[in-house]
């Protein structure tokens, strides 16, 4: 058994792209489990599916922070400045009316714009509403007056215009376009209250950001790290276990019914050509749309219509070749059960070729989930890399390029990693290919 | 034996015997009349296997029940005069006549030949939602308005796939190891995904981003006036499907006919022929090509039933408006009568795909033509 390890490991040596796809898979393992021991499946999915209030800070589909490398002018970052910090005076100018002023103030150092503006501010009082004053207070000396008025209980927010608030009065000579004026600005908030006990405000001024973490965000406001990265052990996950099994039980049923011959044999002959005869996807399809969403139901399904393929008769052709060897029966001479000689005997013997097929199973069935997840068919308590691309599909059109090319990038380095490992194992194991 | 005896053998059997020629049509014949049988009958297994799982528990039943009672209460929509309980008594017994009009009281094994029959002569009746370009709701309309442009691109991407494949992996065989060979084994892992991955990307480079070709439909908008300038507005929409399609299908097949050339010129008598020194086109297409060329079809068999699922994804990316996209549409709309049609439509379409390559098959396989026994 050693030798034969030590052997196998002297081939890979000369494959060096096995070595490079057992890398890439490892750290897509190392990802996977780094993923499900920081962030709870529960917590994770929670937040993927909460409403859009819960990201509220957020920038709306922007593309991840790294992409300022290759751009002349950065993107700004989020810049969220909170009035719980800021000190209000308060003066008595009249019988029962006080004037309040807060200023928050905050250091712009971008020349691109933020993709949006707002003020989120909540209010409280008694009985009277305070009036309010928002004034902008550019590094140019320029006030701009954002809102008057007396707003009313509960959370508010206030969208304000990003060029108009932060654009220099002129536009640039070099290419024509209104640019942002770095410097320091300044939000003041004055009320004038009719209520005694100062002004009782929580405000936070937020410039989204032209990009946003390692993966952007989507329409929704969602950090798609969160799904990218809880996509990959979900990816990993459904591919082994799909793959394994229908590998294992369609070669289980090819030995059983190579070695038992007979009515057996034409039996599970008979159902793998009707089973290839009946449209896959679409009978998939409508057990997702009509049936159950749950993610293991389908799977279960997968699986078996994927067992009695084509791959079934390769695997039936092979054990046909072993039942005549000699040590087959020799094996039968010395009084071997059917049982004993499929499990011990054929099975162990054909299994290295098994492994190419197992391997190369695996991207299969993950692109499958996202195929299905980009009909629509996806399990609501799950996050995966093809639900994000679903969603991302019209996007595409307007532009978010990083909205398809986070999971698309993914997926496509997980199918790359088991497919360059499953055809060079392939390459080794099948002898006849590795000798010409 | 000496050869004058066989010679004269010989001349004795092609007088007594009707020709040669004659005789492997009969086989030909013979063997194809049973293969369509065979694969007839599979394909019926096929689509009643499939009408049960469709029910799927007796969901597609709820659903006709449902599609009943709604039909039954816009009927007797506005009926005022009786009192709400008189009402629901009356509503509930034409329910119940309404099922057993529609055989629903009767159990499923009992009902399923009948469906069975219906999908198979494809008497669906008519869509309850979904109509044709021209407004037609029968359910065989719509299948067959779809029907042509699935066979477009599914029949031209195949075709580039089998031809293509055979041409890039026959090159790859005979620069075994160069640097030409070693970049296509390396990029097969790459290339290896689902046509709909292809697709987005092409959709990226070609429709955004140069804007040379259209992001999917059938047709410019507005229509060409000219029958010319209208098929080339559609060629020039076939372009991107067609494409996704064949690159998700070519990386594999150009694997599998290099594995399969590679093993074979290690042949004995392609050894031989090599010795005798025979030109190496002459080589590669008698020696090689020849002997593989069944073992190459029946491969291809397999990736073109896999072809038949991956187009409806095809479809959907590119908005082409096939069988595969009235399936979708079906399905998101309840039309259990189409859905069942379309299922029964591709179940065909599989069988006559395996059926066409064992027709092709039976043209190469030097086996059939010459009678001998041993065939799978």
């Amino acid at each position: 058994m050693m030798r034969r390890l030590k052997g196998a490991l002297g081939v890979l040596r000369r494959y060096p792209t096995v070595g490079i796809s057992l890398l890439l898979i490892l750290a897509l393992i190392a990802v996977s489990v780094y993923t499900m021991v920081t962030i709870p499946l529960d917590e994770a999915v929670d937040r993927w599916n909460a409403h859009e209030n819960t990201w509220w800070d957020i920038p709306r589909a922007v593309p991840p922070a790294w992409t300022n490398l290759f751009r002349a002018e950065n993107l700004p970052e989020t810049i969220l400045v909170s009035t719980s910090t800021a000190e209000d005076s308060i003066a008595q100018i009249a019988d029962s009316v006080w004037t309040s002023e807060t200023v928050i103030s905050f250091d712009y150092e971008f020349t691109t714009f933020p993709s949006e503006i707002a003020f989120y501010y909540s209010l409280s009082y008694v009985a009277k509403k305070p009036q309010l004053t928002l004034t902008w207070l550019r590094p140019d000396g320029e006030e701009i007056q954002l809102y008057f008025g007396a707003p009313r209980r509960g959370r508010t927010r206030l969208r304000i215009d990003p060029e108009e608030v932060l654009g220099e009065a002129e536009p640039s000579e070099a290419d024509g376009r209104v640019k942002a004026l770095p410097g320091e600005y300044t939000l003041r908030i004055d009320a004038m209250l009719f209520e005694e006990g100062g002004l009782d405000l929580d405000g936070d001024l937020v410039l989204f950001g032209g990009v946003y973490g390692l993966a952007g965000t989507d329409f929704s406001r969602r950090d798609l790290t969160l799904g990218l990265l809880w996509g990959t052990p979900i990816a990993l996950m459904l591919g082994f276990i799909a793959a394994t099994g229908t590998t294992l039980l369609g070669f289980m049923f090819a030995a059983i019914g190579a070695w038992l011959g007979g009515w057996v044999d034409a039996t599970i002959q008979r159902i793998t050509e009707i089973n290839m005869m009946i449209p896959f996807l679409p009978v998939i399809l409508m057990v997702g749309w009509f049936y159950s969403e749950s993610i293991w139901v389908i799977l279960g399904f997968i699986v078996g219509f994927s067992i009695f393929s084509g791959r079934l008769k390769t695997y039936r052709a092979m054990f046909l070749q072993l039942v005549n060897a000699p040590y087959i029966e020799a094996a039968r001479a010395y009084g071997a059960g059917s049982t004993r000689i499929i499990f011990r005997y054929m099975i162990p013997h054909v299994f290295p070729a098994l492994l190419p097929h197992i391997i190369l199973g695996i991207p299969l069935f993950v692109f499958l989930e996202a195929s299905l997840a980009f009909l629509g068919i996806a399990d609501p308590q799950l996050l995966t890399w093809g639900k994000i691309l679903s969603e991302a599909r019209e996007a595409l059109y307007m532009g978010y390029y990083h909205w398809v090319l986070g999971p698309a990038f993914l997926l496509l380095l997980t199918g790359l990693s088991f497919s360059m490992l499953g055809y060079s194992l392939d390459r080794v194991f099948n002898p006849r290919l590795r000798d010409v | 034996m000496n050869t004058e005896s066989i010679a004269a053998e010989s001349a004795t059997q092609t007088a007594a015997r009707p020709p040669e020629w004659l005789r492997t049509l009969g086989r030909c014949t013979r063997y194809l009349g049973i293969r369509t049988i065979v694969i007839g009958l599979t394909v019926l297994a096929g689509i009643y296997a499939a009408i049960w799982v469709t029910n799927l528990g007796g969901f597609a039943d709820e659903i006709r029940r449902a599609d009943i009672r709604y039909s039954i209460v816009m009927a007797v929509r506005g009926l005022d005069v009786m009192s709400t309980e008189e009402r629901m008594a009356f509503l509930d017994n034409l329910y119940e006549a309404g099922y057993r009009a529609a055989d629903l009281d009767q159990p499923f094994w009992k009902r399923s030949f009948r469906y069975f029959g219906n999908a198979l002569s494809f008497s669906l009746g008519d869509a309850h939602h979904m109509v044709t370009g021209s407004g037609s709701d029968d359910v065989i309309d719509i299948l067959m308005d779809g029907l042509p442009w699935t066979l477009l691109i599914f029949g031209v991407a195949n075709v580039l796939t089998f031809c293509a494949g055979l041409y890039i992996a026959l090159i790859l065989t005979r620069r075994y190891g160069s640097l030409v060979d070693r970049t296509a084994t390396l990029l097969v892992p790459v290339f290896a995904t689902p046509p709909w991955f292809h697709g987005l990307f092409l959709i990226v480079i070609f429709a955004l981003l140069t804007r040379i070709l259209p992001f999917g439909g059938i047709v410019d908008n507005p229509i060409p006036s000219t029958q010319l300038g209208y098929v080339l507005s559609i060629l020039k929409h076939a372009i991107l499907p067609i494409t996704a399609l064949t690159l998700g299908t070519l990386p594999h097949a150009i694997y599998a006919n290099r594995a399969l050339f590679l093993i074979h010129s290690t042949e004995d008598f392609v050894e031989l022929a090599r010795a005798k020194g025979l030109a190496s086109h002459r080589l590669r297409l008698r020696y090689i090509l020849r002997p593989v060329l069944p073992a190459i079809i029946t491969n291809f068999a397999l990736v073109s039933i896999v072809s038949w699922q991956a187009v409806i994804i095809t479809e959907h990316v590119f908005n082409w408006p096939g069988l595969g996209e009235v399936l979708i549409e079906a399905i998101r709309s309840n039309e259990v009568a189409v859905i069942v049609g379309a299922v029964t439509m591709f179940a065909y379409l599989i069988g006559i795909t395996v059926l066409f390559l064992d027709i092709a098959y039976v043209l190469v396989d030097p086996r059939v033509s010459l009678g001998m026994k041993g065939r799978s």
